[in-house]
């Protein structure tokens, strides 16, 4: 039932319980109690929503940063992260297995030198944090399983 | 000038089967912008990986050749095995399975094989619309066996009973069905195993839908006492592990039969397609996960539907199988043809009218589920809104 529930909500999280109800094949009150109790577990930890910033706000840059960082004693990387997350520019943070970085932090700025700037006094400045290295994302395809370009028309027949 | 008359070039028989009824609308739906459909009886979920990474190695690694006749050897092993495993009748790999272009060819073969002109074929309705053109073009003459909704869209023995002629060669059972989504449980096919098991009437099973049932396992005709030895079996790749495009389906039956409807695929067809074969033993083996997640997907989307039909006040029964909802429309007062086409024009929402299966489906429209919930969604917003006009219009 969990399963089946996020991975409707994750398609679209605006659904109606009782729509919900309807696939899971219970009441629109079970289907409301179910997310409840996902939110109170913590299980769900918010709703956001996925744009197209072609068409919302031109001028939003996002960057994926790559950190080196040396990991702290008794608390790993766990310090370095919390610290960096506080930033409102700051969209996620990710701690990789790769053996080329350990911190991937996507960021938003209202322009390039914006970004720039950002990783270069506040990211880099941080202790512990050896290197940065910036993406800046071009274009995005899909986000969360929504297609956001590229969508491919449905060539299907009538069999 | 010399002006060829193509009326009389062509055959009278041609010329005298029917154009599709599903068609139709999707003919006009094509025409219009921002038509939103629910009429496609393919998967809308890719091949899985692994079949398509199977092709790719066949084309990087292997001489393309025609291959034998009756198929590539691992894949009849790999059909015979699968249905043993799913049904414990076994069909000798040799001399028992033909892989066939499609399902659908599966079909024609049986009915020339078995039709000599004036033979009558019980043909179960509702039913997909190429079983009557495919006996007519045999030769054969299809009589129609319509089922209710009383009974769930079920065959019963009092159905068809009536209908049987010295004439009658063989009873087409579609289950699980197009367009109704009805199944037929072992409780359900005894009767008529027993009623059929005194006569020479043949049974083509048509199983195409048998991977898509939801709550029960399918059960086939095949595995009941003497109906094996009376049963011509059709499955295919189309539905189960979306493969529509691939091509590729199988017909079982006993060595006699299997030995001369042989005969018409070595001749018309030579052999089905040699990459999609080898991709195709790849689904038999190792994508049964692959096909539960895909089952998992349509019956959220079946459960929506149906729900949804009953609270909008068209009535729906539970299909257990397939991937269609067959709702009522009678309440609205329109026909199925009026229902459909009003939808289109004035909601954007293409659909098929329940008659375009049979006589027996109207009243009824079809809805195909393969499609993203998203795309459910909004469609049904739009059916919402057309029923609330409708009521409207009736005060």
């Amino acid at each position: 039932m969990k399963n089946k529930i996020i991975s409707i909500l994750q398609q679209n999280a605006r659904i109606s319980d009782t729509a919900l109800g309807e696939m899971l094949g219970i009441t629109p009150e079970q289907a409301a109690a179910e997310i409840k109790k996902l939110e109170d577990e913590g299980v769900i930890r918010g709703y956001s929503v996925i744009l197209d910033e072609d068409k919302y706000d031109k001028s939003t840059v996002y960057a994926t940063i790559e950190l080196k960082v040396t990991p702290q004693r008794d608390c790993g990387f766990d310090d370095i992260a919390k610290t960096i997350m506080m930033y409102d520019e700051v969209e996620s943070v990710s701690l990789m297995s790769s053996g080329a970085y350990d911190l991937a932090v996507e960021v938003k700025g209202s322009n390039l030198k914006d970004v720039a700037f950002f990783v270069s006094e506040r990211l880099a400045t941080i202790d512990g944090i050896l290197s940065t290295s910036t993406h800046f994302i071009l274009k995005k395809y899909k986000e969360k399983g929504i297609f956001i370009d590229g969508e491919e028309p449905d060539e299907r027949g009538l069999g | 000038m010399n002006v060829i008359d193509y009326d009389k070039v062509l055959s009278n028989k041609i010329k005298s089967i029917r154009p599709s009824g599903i068609r139709k609308f999707f003919d006009i739906a094509a025409t219009m912008e921002g038509v939103i459909s629910l009429g496609v009886g393919e998967p809308d979920f890719n091949t899985p990986w692994v079949i398509r990474k199977a092709a790719i190695n066949v084309l990087e690694r292997k001489h393309i050749v025609y291959g034998p006749n009756k198929g590539l050897i691992p894949l009849r092993q790999a059909i015979s095995d699968k249905i043993d495993q799913k049904h414990s009748v076994r069909y000798d790999p040799e001399k028992e399975i033909i892989v066939t272009v499609g399902g659908s060819e599966a079909i024609d073969l049986a009915l020339r094989g078995i039709i000599d002109p004036g033979d009558e074929v019980l043909v179960v309705e509702p039913c997909f619309v190429c079983y009557a053109p495919l006996v007519e073009l045999a030769g054969g003459v299809a009589v129609p066996v319509p089922t209710r909704i009383e009974n769930n869209f079920k065959l019963t023995v009092e159905d068809f009973r009536d209908k049987i002629t010295p004439r009658t060669k063989m009873l087409i059972l579609p289950f699980p069905n197009n367009p109704t989504g009805a199944v037929m449980t072992r409780e359900d096919l005894e009767p008529i195993a027993e009623f059929l098991r005194g006569t020479d009437i043949m049974v083509l099973s048509d199983e195409i839908y048998s991977e898509l049932t939801y709550g029960r396992k399918h059960f086939s005709i095949i595995e009941l006492e003497g109906m094996r030895e009376r049963t011509i079996y059709v499955n295919g790749f189309s539905k189960a592990y979306a493969m529509t495009g691939w091509r590729l389906g199988y017909v079982t039956a006993p060595e006699p039969i299997i030995s001369q409807i042989f005969k018409i695929h070595q001749y018309g067809i030579m052999c089905s397609p040699y990459i999609s074969q080898n991709a195709a033993v790849e689904a038999l083996t190792s994508c049964d996960a692959e096909v539960e997640k895909m089952v998992d997907e349509y019956n959220v989307r079946r459960r929506y539907l149906v729900n949804e039909f009953n609270r909008l006040g068209l009535t729906c029964f539970d299909p257990e199988g397939a991937f269609y909802v067959f709702p009522s429309i009678k309440s609205t007062g329109l026909t199925s043809e009026e229902f459909c086409e009003r939808l289109l024009y004035e909601e954007k929402v293409a659909t098929v009218p329940g008659s375009a299966f049979g006589e027996s489906g109207e009243g009824h429209i079809r809805i195909s589920y393969a499609y993203s919930l998203k795309h459910l969604m909004e469609a049904m917003s739009r059916i919402e809104s057309f029923l609330k006009k409708l009521e409207a219009e009736k005060k």
